[in-house]
Order: structure tokens, then C-alpha cells, then sequence
């Protein structure tokens, strides 16, 4: 049995995430991308 | 930089990632880059829950030094929020895990800085001076340090 490769879950809402980040004591990384989709 | 499973790691264990794509968050990516100054694909910047600005990534890096400069954003943000024995602690640990980037250079910059600033000891910045002696001594970190040799 395989195991699936972990991935990064991207938010999309920075003030969602900000919320998260505060309830949660982290920090939030904003990564502004043109990479291929 | 983000296929890397130590960076996946890194980014969701530590961090809450938001991606804003030039052509799939179109509007997101014009209002957030104008309002972060963000003029460069790809950056990275590490926000602190009120959403300022504490560490900036700009263009591609291998995942060492990818890992290397979030771990650096990480101690910045806690030596911004006034939390210098903590912020001394992950810029030493920046030094131990990524000891060969230019990552840590700064961060033994700033681990000095944060040691001063958490005990008042000036003791602490000559002796990061001394440090710069034995190593990263051709750094711009430590000619940024040397005026604490006197």
C-alpha cells in the first residue's frame, strides 16, 4: 500500500486565514504565485 | 520549492499558507500586491496575526534554503511581537539546522540582538561579535556586528 504524498492546503482568503492564524498562534504565509497551475 | 515533503511539512505545521495566483485570484492578487508591495512572483511573505509584514522570500529558492529563510521569517515574528527569548531560541536553531545558508548568518545576528534585548546585557552583542569572529566572519552580518568588538 501506497501513502498519497502530503500537500500544502492553500487558503485563498487572507482574512479568513488571519482568523485562523490568530485562533490557532501562527503566522500566515502569503505566497503570491504565477507558478503553472 | 513546495514538493519538496520537508517544506510541506514545514509550511503546514508552522504556518497557515495562503496563495493568491496571478491568473486564478486575479483581483486578490492586484489588491493584496498592491497593498503588500508584493512586485515579483514568486514571493513569500510571513505575516503576524494582525497581518504585518515580518519576513519577505522573494524568488525561487532551493528547498534548504526555502526552509531555512521560513524558519528565519518564524524567529522574526517572534522577535517582533516582543518575544525575544523565544525569537533567540529559533534563531539559534536556524543556525544549528541550516548552519551552511544565508540564513544563518542573519540569524546569528539576530540571536544576539534578541539575547541583548531580553536581559539588557550589552555583554550579549560582544559576544556575538566574538562569534562572527570564528565564523561567518566575511558575512555582511558580521560588519554589521563589528561595532560591537570595542
Amino acid at each position: 500500500m501506497t501513502t498519497a504524498a502530503r500537500e500544502i492546503t492553500w487558503n485563498h482568503d487572507l482574512n479568513r486565514a488571519l482568523e485562523d492564524a490568530a485562533a490557532r498562534h501562527r503566522r500566515v504565509l502569503l505566497d503570491f504565485s504565477a507558478a503553472p497551475m | 520549492m513546495y514538493t519538496d515533503p520537508r517544506v510541506v511539512s514545514a509550511v503546514e505545521d508552522q504556518f497557515v499558507p495562503v496563495r493568491v495566483h496571478v491568473k486564478e485570484n486575479r483581483d486578490e492578487f492586484q489588491r493584496l500586491g498592491a497593498e503588500y508591495q508584493a512586485q515579483w512572483t514568486p514571493t513569500i511573505l510571513i505575516l503576524d496575526e494582525a497581518g504585518e509584514e515580518r519576513h519577505r522570500i522573494e524568488g525561487f529558492l532551493p528547498a534548504d534554503d526555502f526552509l531555512s529563510q521560513l524558519a528565519l521569517g518564524a524567529a522574526k515574528a517572534a522577535f517582533s511581537a516582543g518575544d525575544h527569548g523565544t525569537a533567540e531560541q529559533l534563531f539559534e536553531s536556524v543556525i544549528a539546522s541550516h548552519p551552511n545558508t544565508d540564513a544563518a548568518p542573519e540569524a546569528q545576528y539576530w540571536a544576539g540582538v534578541s539575547r541583548y534585548k531580553a536581559t539588557n546585557d550589552p555583554g550579549a552583542l560582544h559576544a556575538t561579535y566574538r562569534k562572527f569572529q570564528e565564523r561567518y566572519n566575511d558575512s555582511t552580518w558580521a560588519k554589521k556586528a563589528s561595532v560591537w568588538g570595542g
